[in-house]
């Protein structure tokens, strides 16, 4: 009886399934896309950002977010599972400045993170996480992903969420070693296009430099969403 | 034992600190700096025993930071100022109490005014336009009582401070030979030398 199997997190299936983990990684496929490029000497996150509604305060609803002053993440799937994330990664940034007196690695936040989502005894963040920027004093710029399972891997390139194959696939065909600042910004928002259909302003894009975070603005977007869009297929 | 001032000038806060850190009878060092950055715009000076005040300062450093990564609005200098005053008074009725004085000297933005906040381990907090902790502050006090104004300017207020730290190195039986000036304006927090 397969059906008695999917209740708890501790209970492997006879055939060495843990049904919980998977059905919060088909959370994550249900989220919306987000894609990570890493550049040359800059790391590059894209995010498809539902449509606001009318009323709503679009500055309220953030896909990309900053865990510290040197890292930014991203994440598909609950957004509520991801706001409880963040809050303690942030705490841990602060907490291990506070101890070594150093910033966080990127590895280590991430380790970090994918330590909290693998702890037992309640139920599996519904999130995938990209976590991008750049080690204290280095200029190597990082790609992280982390999923419900409690794994993390470093990436290139790499997209996770709604339609994450067709992007990957995208990114693995067009990725070049070295790119630059605007090679990358535009081979991140070219790999959102593939699934995003309404253009720049359902685009977020951040950008991390060794010294720098930098949301751009919804003008920069569509400036390089136009040429892109009007060429033939 | 210890020295903080600070002045508010016309657009900007001008604070000083002694730079000794001394332990019982012996000075270890003399160019120890007794401030963090609590962000860009806010700066806290602090002074006590030796390991409580660095403690008390990074923790309410790390707690400035967080609500503005938190946020994505930093706190203003009235707000961190709460905060800390607030901290030390949760402390003093605590098994362990901190006893830390700081200053806190900070410029809000988005009013376009400079702050500065006197705060003792008793959880006293006053904003006041000059304000010094220590020993010193009985000859500081009254001397800027006579020579400070709102419209204080940078040069003047630099003559001020000098002023003020040559007044203490003149009266005051410790011997505090170093000074860290740093100034807090719009464009954020800098070392000032004299």
């Amino acid at each position: 009886m397969e059906g008695s199997y999917d209740r708890a997190l501790t209970v492997f299936s006879p055939d060495g399934h843990l049904f919980q983990v998977e059905y919060a990684l088909e959370a994550v496929r249900k989220g919306t896309c987000a894609v990570g490029v890493r550049g040359e000497d800059c790391v590059v996150l894209g995010v498809e950002k539902k449509t606001v509604l009318k009323l709503q305060d679009p500055r309220t609803i953030r896909k990309i977010v900053m865990l510290d002053d040197h890292v930014c993440m991203a994440f598909a799937g609950l957004s509520a599972d991801a706001r409880v994330l963040v809050n303690k990664a942030r705490v841990e940034c602060q907490s291990h400045r506070l101890t070594v007196e150093d910033p966080v690695t990127i590895e280590y936040i991430t380790h970090y993170i994918a330590t909290i989502q693998q702890s037992g005894g309640v139920r599996p963040f519904g999130i995938s996480t990209l976590i991008i920027g750049f080690d204290p004093n280095d200029k190597i710029p990082r790609l992280y992903q982390t999923d419900p399972s409690g794994i993390y891997s470093a990436w290139k390139a790499n997209s996770i969420g709604r339609s994450s194959k067709t992007v990957r696939e995208f990114l693995e065909k067009n990725y070049k070693e070295g790119l630059s600042k605007d090679e990358t910004i535009k081979l991140a928002v070219k790999s959102l296009l593939e699934v995003v259909q309404t253009g720049a302003k359902n685009i977020e894009i951040a950008v991390v430099t060794a010294d720098s975070v930098k949301n751009l603005e919804i003008e920069e977007v569509e400036a390089i969403v136009l040429p892109i869009s009007n060429l033939p297929n | 034992m210890e020295f903080l001032i600070g002045i508010i000038g016309k657009d900007f806060v001008l604070v000083a600190a002694d730079t000794t850190a001394v332990i019982s009878i012996n000075i270890f060092k003399v160019d120890e700096d007794k401030s963090r950055d609590l962000n860009k715009h806010i700066i806290m000076l602090y002074s006590g025993e030796p390991g409580d005040a660095v403690n008390f300062a990074e923790y309410i450093q790390r707690n400035v930071r967080f609500y503005g990564i938190k946020n994505g609005i930093e706190l203003n200098p009235k707000a961190a100022a709460t905060f800390t005053r607030r901290e030390l008074a949760q402390s003093l009725r605590s098994r362990k109490p901190y006893s830390v004085n700081v200053l806190i000297a900070g410029y809000d933005i988005t009013k376009t005014t400079p702050h500065l906040y006197w705060i003792d381990y008793l959880g006293t907090s006053v904003e006041a336009p000059y304000v010094a902790h220590g020993y010193g502050a009985y000859y500081t006090t009254s001397f800027l009582d006579k020579h400070h104004h709102p419209d204080l300017t940078f040069e003047e207020a630099k003559i001020l401070i000098k002023k003020c730290i040559d007044e203490i190195k003149h009266r005051l039986i410790l011997n505090l030979p170093e000074f860290k000036i740093k100034v807090v304006d719009k464009d954020g927090i800098r070392e000032v030398v004299i």
